[in-house]
């Protein structure tokens, strides 16, 4: 029989976290640094506003561009919160996570031999996803020996004729690194210059711990030029609701939608539900939310300094990317024979490219007891096979 | 932060957690932990910190404690409105808490004994028949669901996968 799969499938990996969950599943007194999302469970006014509504009937399609009133709140949130205005009817598309309007971004903008400029260490589906729509990845590490550096010069260094975009996420999934307002203006200048796209990934930029998010679009002439990608999972500890949405110009988010319409139809309407409760009244809940993970960051960060395993400074979202450099092992080498000896997971950095080599990802979305815990059995672990600080 | 600010924030924690240390509160915010110990001190002794207790499931332990909620009509004083006879009520060690209240009620109280005969008495005998107390009703707490922001009852863990992209 033939091989039914096709060729762009073939030759994409599967992800480097999916084979450490196989590991992981099915052991036991596991403490977890691997897991992704928030350890918050979604605040119980938003829930019980879904099963309200759905209660009440809630049970249909929306418009393929998501619930008007969502959009409104929307936009009307991004207007106060990061000075950028979008028009709820044109510019705003609901879609089934921030995943789904990453994947739309990049089928709505690829020809074949695109070329998208990704920084590494970066989200898992990044390159597969712009692979997938036809585009060319481009991979710019940011690894600078234990520390994450955004060189602009080697942005400039990476821009052809066939560069079609620079897709940006900040604060970062799996580093922590976030661009500051001046690195920003620098990726703008660029954009500017070569007649770019940026498609901005901000999924974690209410999660910024010092100093406040800058909305890429929110930048002199950027809004032309910039797809912003957000949602409701991390702030709001609703990632299994699956709202995201995109803000664009017009002429990109009708060809966003022309592809969501036909795959997708529109997010869940109860999960829209839920997100119009979220940004009406959950502002609180997420700034507590953001105070833990402050603590817990600091907390976090502070261990594996005194380990002797230098933490690159994490801005925002809630991973630390401390360095194993002077560790004799790989970074999975060392993510295993933790899990194996101390049952400690994290993942290793390579899950996240190969710059992320000689890195390992710890999320602190964990409780405080459990990143104590789980420091002191890294601490054991050291000891034992003789890497003291 | 301003020292305000930061008392918040290390009230918050302590509220929390009473048995954090100084040092960790000052990982936790990122401050010196002397500055931390100094200004817990200073919270100790002005009585902005007034002990550090345990949050408790009695529901686990089987005590045979009582407690109900008292709400308390009473007419205030002059010069000193519902001062003085507040005064009068917290000072029976059977009162846990004592609160002035708006609505239909001028003083909330939580009341404990070590049985019921134990508050019957105290309210009939003590409370009751004070000057300027006009009348009382007693709710005996039957079963506690939720204690100081503490869920009581074991309910179901949250689902979330060991790893996750």
């Amino acid at each position: 029989m033939r091989d039914f799969r096709a060729e762009v499938i073939k030759n994409i990996p599967p992800s480097g976290i999916r084979a450490f969950f196989d590991l992981v599943i099915g052991m036991e007194d596991v403490i977890s640094l691997g897991v992704g999302e928030p350890d918050f469970i979604t605040p119980w006014h938003i829930c019980e506003a879904a099963i309200y509504s759905v209660e009440r009937g809630a049970t249909s399609y929306t418009s393929n561009l998501g619930l008007l009133e969502l959009r409104e709140k929307i936009t009307d949130y991004l207007e106060k919160k990061f000075a950028v205005s979008y028009d709820p009817k044109k510019e705003l598309i609901i879609t089934v996570g921030a995943s789904e309007a990453i994947d739309l971004a990049f089928r709505a903008i690829c020809n074949p031999g695109d070329e998208v400029i990704i920084f590494e260490p970066s989200y898992v589906a990044y390159v597969p996803i712009v692979k997938l729509a036809g585009g060319t990845p481009v991979v710019i590490s940011m690894v600078d020996g234990d520390d994450i550096i955004f060189d602009v010069n080697k942005l400039r260094e990476h821009v052809t004729d066939r560069t079609k975009a620079i897709f940006i996420n900040y604060p970062n999934n799996p580093t922590g690194k976030s661009f500051s307002r001046d690195e920003l203006m620098q990726i703008a200048k660029v954009a500017e210059e070569f007649d770019l796209l940026v498609v901005s990934d901000e999924i974690y930029g209410e999660l910024t711990y010092d100093y406040s998010h800058t909305a890429f679009s929110s930048l002199p002439g950027m809004k032309d030029r910039t797809i912003l990608i957000s949602g409701f999972s991390k702030a709001f500890a609703m990632t299994g609701w699956r709202v995201g949405y995109a803000a664009a110009p017009n002429q990109l988010i009708e060809a966003m939608m022309k592809i969501h319409q036909y795959s997708i139809l529109c997010a869940p309407i109860a999960s829209q539900v839920a997100a119009i409760e979220a940004i009406n009244r959950g502002d609180k809940d997420m700034r507590l939310m953001r105070k833990d993970y402050f603590k817990r960051r600091n907390v976090i960060v502070d261990g594996f300094n005194r380990l002797g395993l230098p933490c690159p400074h994490p801005e925002g979202a809630f991973y630390a990317f401390p360095s194993i450099k002077r560790l004799p092992y790989t970074s999975e080498e060392f993510s295993h024979a933790l899990l194996r000896e101390e049952n400690v997971a994290v993942v290793p950095g390579t899950a996240f490219g190969p710059g992320g080599e000689g890195f390992i990802r710890c999320a602190y979305a964990a409780s405080l007891e459990n990143i104590q815990e789980a420091l002191k059995r890294i601490e054991s672990f050291l000891k034992r096979h003789g890497h003291n600080k | 932060m301003n020292e305000m600010e930061l008392k918040r924030e290390i009230l918050e924690i302590l509220t929390t957690d009473s048995t954090r240390t100084s040092a960790e509160i000052a990982t936790m915010l990122n401050r010196s932990e002397k500055d931390i110990a100094d200004l817990i001190k200073r919270m100790e002794q002005d009585k902005t910190i007034l002990a550090y207790r345990a949050v408790v499931n009695r529901q686990k332990v089987e005590s045979k404690k009582m407690q109900c909620i008292i709400e308390v009509t009473c007419s205030p004083q002059r010069g000193v409105g519902f001062d003085a006879i507040a005064q009068r009520i917290y000072k029976f060690p059977e009162v846990r808490s004592l609160s002035l209240i708006s609505g239909g009620f001028d003083l909330l109280l939580i009341v404990e004994g070590d049985t019921m005969k134990d508050i019957c008495f105290f309210v009939a005998e003590k409370l009751a028949t004070l000057d300027h107390v006009k009348g009382t009703s007693t709710h005996f707490l039957l079963k506690r669901y939720k204690e100081d922001g503490f869920i009581l009852e074991d309910g179901d863990k949250p689902q979330r996968l060991a790893i996750t992209p």
